[in-house]
């Protein structure tokens, strides 16, 4: 039998990767809740923004943290163009037709990233990588707790705007209620492209978050998205809390099932968890019937 | 419609010819051409026909070229015999995933993102668990005999793709003829109208997954004999679900000659691109640069050519 003391430690571990996980679930359980769209692309750029972090650091020497304030912006204007120039025009009709467009973009940003920054896995060497906060029997990595504690604050501060800011409150309005919103005198399509640029600049945030203990492949992408699925299934389809929620009990199940069912079968956890809850509860735990 | 056969049957006597007269690797792209054409037409029955898009038929690709291998390498099968026998899995898989995922009542995108977790589970667990010998993947002995569904020459494995195409026209013909195929189309346009008119739904759907999920394990089967080695990245990546999909999407979705068309069409750029690449020394990574494209076009036809390539077919037709 395991150790207590090695789960403890791996709980904790699996809390701190849940606190980033949040932060890319509540992107794409934003553009699900106002565009009511399955954004399939959102793992990919993920990764497009990782690299973004990644060449930031090796070409002008900028921290990952530091270079939040221009990597949140610039994700921000690449996911509100993308939803101008292409996944806005094309989103008429049904919802799989979405679905197919944002494939394909993922197909092209993960084969683009192939060809040009090529397969290599990238790593981003900072100083403090190593080191380690001792609590317990639990030694955690500093970084892990930095991107841990920002990426709540992110949170917060996106909860707060959207609580108070006009924009806040005109995109729950369209969430809400499209027709009515129109009606007030929203401009509905503006509001569809900032909250799908919204969702683009939380991955922004992630990937500065991620980069100190993380690494970069093309592949990234792939390997996020059915964990963002899966958190804000879980969640509930458009929920905030959920998201939150979702994201700390994946992070935890993920880091569980490495330690009791090894590398390979530990994965399996993720995927049984999406399959049981679209089977059982498909409005998620916070989710209200769509 | 007369001309229409007269087209078919003489497109059918170029296949048979074309072996004859071309060289090896030629006959090696026909054969992935009819090949990727089958599997596509697999798809292309639930996600074209009855308009159950799914991001996971690799996992029955997989399943049979996985139930295959195992029969004969742990087993020692005939291969022949096997066939049948992962096309029976194929069978059961496609009706279990049909079953719980319908039963739950997942339509659209939600239907798409379980066939691609169930593809995830099933990768894991090839990875995972000893009689599939996990990530080391298995090898069939070389025995290049008929017998062992192995061919020396690799004219035999073009024809027996060029018949599993054919084969899958076949169905899909008969789809666009019988009452499965009508009923199946009615559900795709509208789901609550087919259920009103009587349809029973759910078991159409199933019917129509475990259909498909035969045909494309019959699929995973001839691409082990092909290439005598399969390991979980390739019996459950993601890529060969993209493939399946992307294939019948460019061609032509619920469409008889879509997969087909698509499957021409996308193996072209493929060989185009790799001709750009033996020019252009930059593009020495060829494999990616052609899916750039894929998904490129993906887009396009899902925005602008609902019927894929077989629309521009149509609407040059109607003009005529």
């Amino acid at each position: 039998m395991l150790d207590p003391g090695i789960i403890f430690a791996g709980v904790l571990n699996g809390l701190l990767a849940g606190g980033i996980y949040v932060l890319v679930a509540v992107g794409l359980t934003l553009i699900y809740g106002v565009l009511h769209i399955i954004n399939f692309a959102h793992g990919s750029l993920l990764m497009l923004a990782m690299y973004a972090v990644f060449w930031l650091w090796r070409l002008l020497g900028v921290d990952p943290y530091a270079a939040l304030p221009v990597v949140i912006p610039g994700a921000f204007a690449v996911g509100y163009l993308l939803y101008r120039l292409v996944i806005g025009r094309f989103s008429h009709g049904r919802d799989e037709n979405i679905l197919l467009i944002t494939l394909g973009l993922s197909i092209v940003i993960d084969n683009g990233a192939l060809l040009f920054f090529g397969g290599d896995t990238q790593t981003i060497d900072v100083p403090y990588a190593g080191s380690f906060v001792e609590l317990g029997v639990a030694f955690l990595p500093l970084p892990k707790l930095i991107s841990f504690a920002a990426s709540l604050v992110l949170c917060g501060l996106l909860g707060l705007y959207m609580v108070r800011s006009d924009t806040g409150k005109a995109i729950r309005a369209v969430a809400k209620e499209r027709q009515g919103a129109r009606l007030v005198g929203i401009d509905v399509g503006n509001i569809f492209a900032v909250s799908y640029g919204i969702g683009i600049a939380c991955l922004g945030a992630a990937a500065c978050l991620l980069m100190p203990t993380f690494y970069v492949t093309p592949s990234s992408g792939h390997a996020f998205v059915l964990v963002a699925f899966t958190i804000v299934v879980l969640g509930g389809m458009g929920s905030f809390l959920g998201a939150a929620v979702g994201g700390f009990i994946i992070g935890i199940t993920e880091a569980l099932g490495g330690l009791l069912l090894g590398e390979q079968l530990g994965q399996i956890g993720i995927s049984l968890i999406f399959i049981l809850i679209l089977l059982l509860r498909p409005t998620g735990l916070f989710g209200s019937r769509a | 419609m007369k001309r229409g056969i007269a087209f078919c049957l003489a497109g059918l006597a170029t296949a048979v010819v074309f072996p004859l007269l071309a060289p090896n690797y030629l006959i090696n792209i026909g054969m992935l051409v009819f090949f990727v054409a089958f599997i596509g037409q697999s798809w292309n029955i639930a996600g074209g026909f009855a308009g159950q898009t799914s991001f996971g038929h690799v996992v029955f690709f997989g399943t049979g070229a996985y139930t295959s291998t195992i029969l004969q390498v742990t087993y020692s099968w005939n291969p022949w015999l096997a066939w049948p026998a992962a096309m029976l899995a194929g069978c059961i898989v496609g009706w279990m995933i049909a079953f719980l995922a319908f039963r739950a009542g997942l339509r659209g995108s939600y239907f798409a993102l379980i066939t691609l977790a169930f593809a995830e589970v099933f990768r894991i667990l090839a990875n995972s668990v000893p009689f599939t010998r996990g990530g080391l993947g298995m090898l069939i002995k070389a025995d290049p005999r008929p017998m062992n569904f192995q061919f020396k020459d690799p004219i035999w494995f073009y024809y027996v793709a060029l018949v599993l195409c054919v084969a899958s026209l076949l169905i899909a013909w008969q789809l666009t003829r019988g009452r499965f195929g009508a009923r199946l189309v009615a559900i795709r346009e509208n789901e609550d109208a087919a259920r009103a008119l009587g349809i029973d739904v759910f078991a159409e759907k199933v019917k129509a997954l475990t259909l498909s999920g035969a045909m494309c394990a019959a699929g995973g089967t001839l691409y082990v004999q092909k290439y005598l080695y399969v390991d979980p990245s390739i019996a459950f990546g993601v890529d060969k679900s993209v493939e399946m999909l992307l294939v019948t999407m460019v061609g032509g979705a619920g469409t008889i000659f879509g997969p087909l068309i698509g499957s021409i069409a996308l193996t072209t750029i493929n060989e185009v691109t790799r001709g750009l690449a033996s020019v252009v020394p930059a593009l020495k990574n060829v494999q990616p640069l052609s899916l750039v494209v894929y998904g490129v076009m993906l887009v396009l036809i899902v925005a602008r050519l609902p019927d894929g390539l077989m629309g521009l077919f149509r609407r040059k037709s109607r003009h005529a």
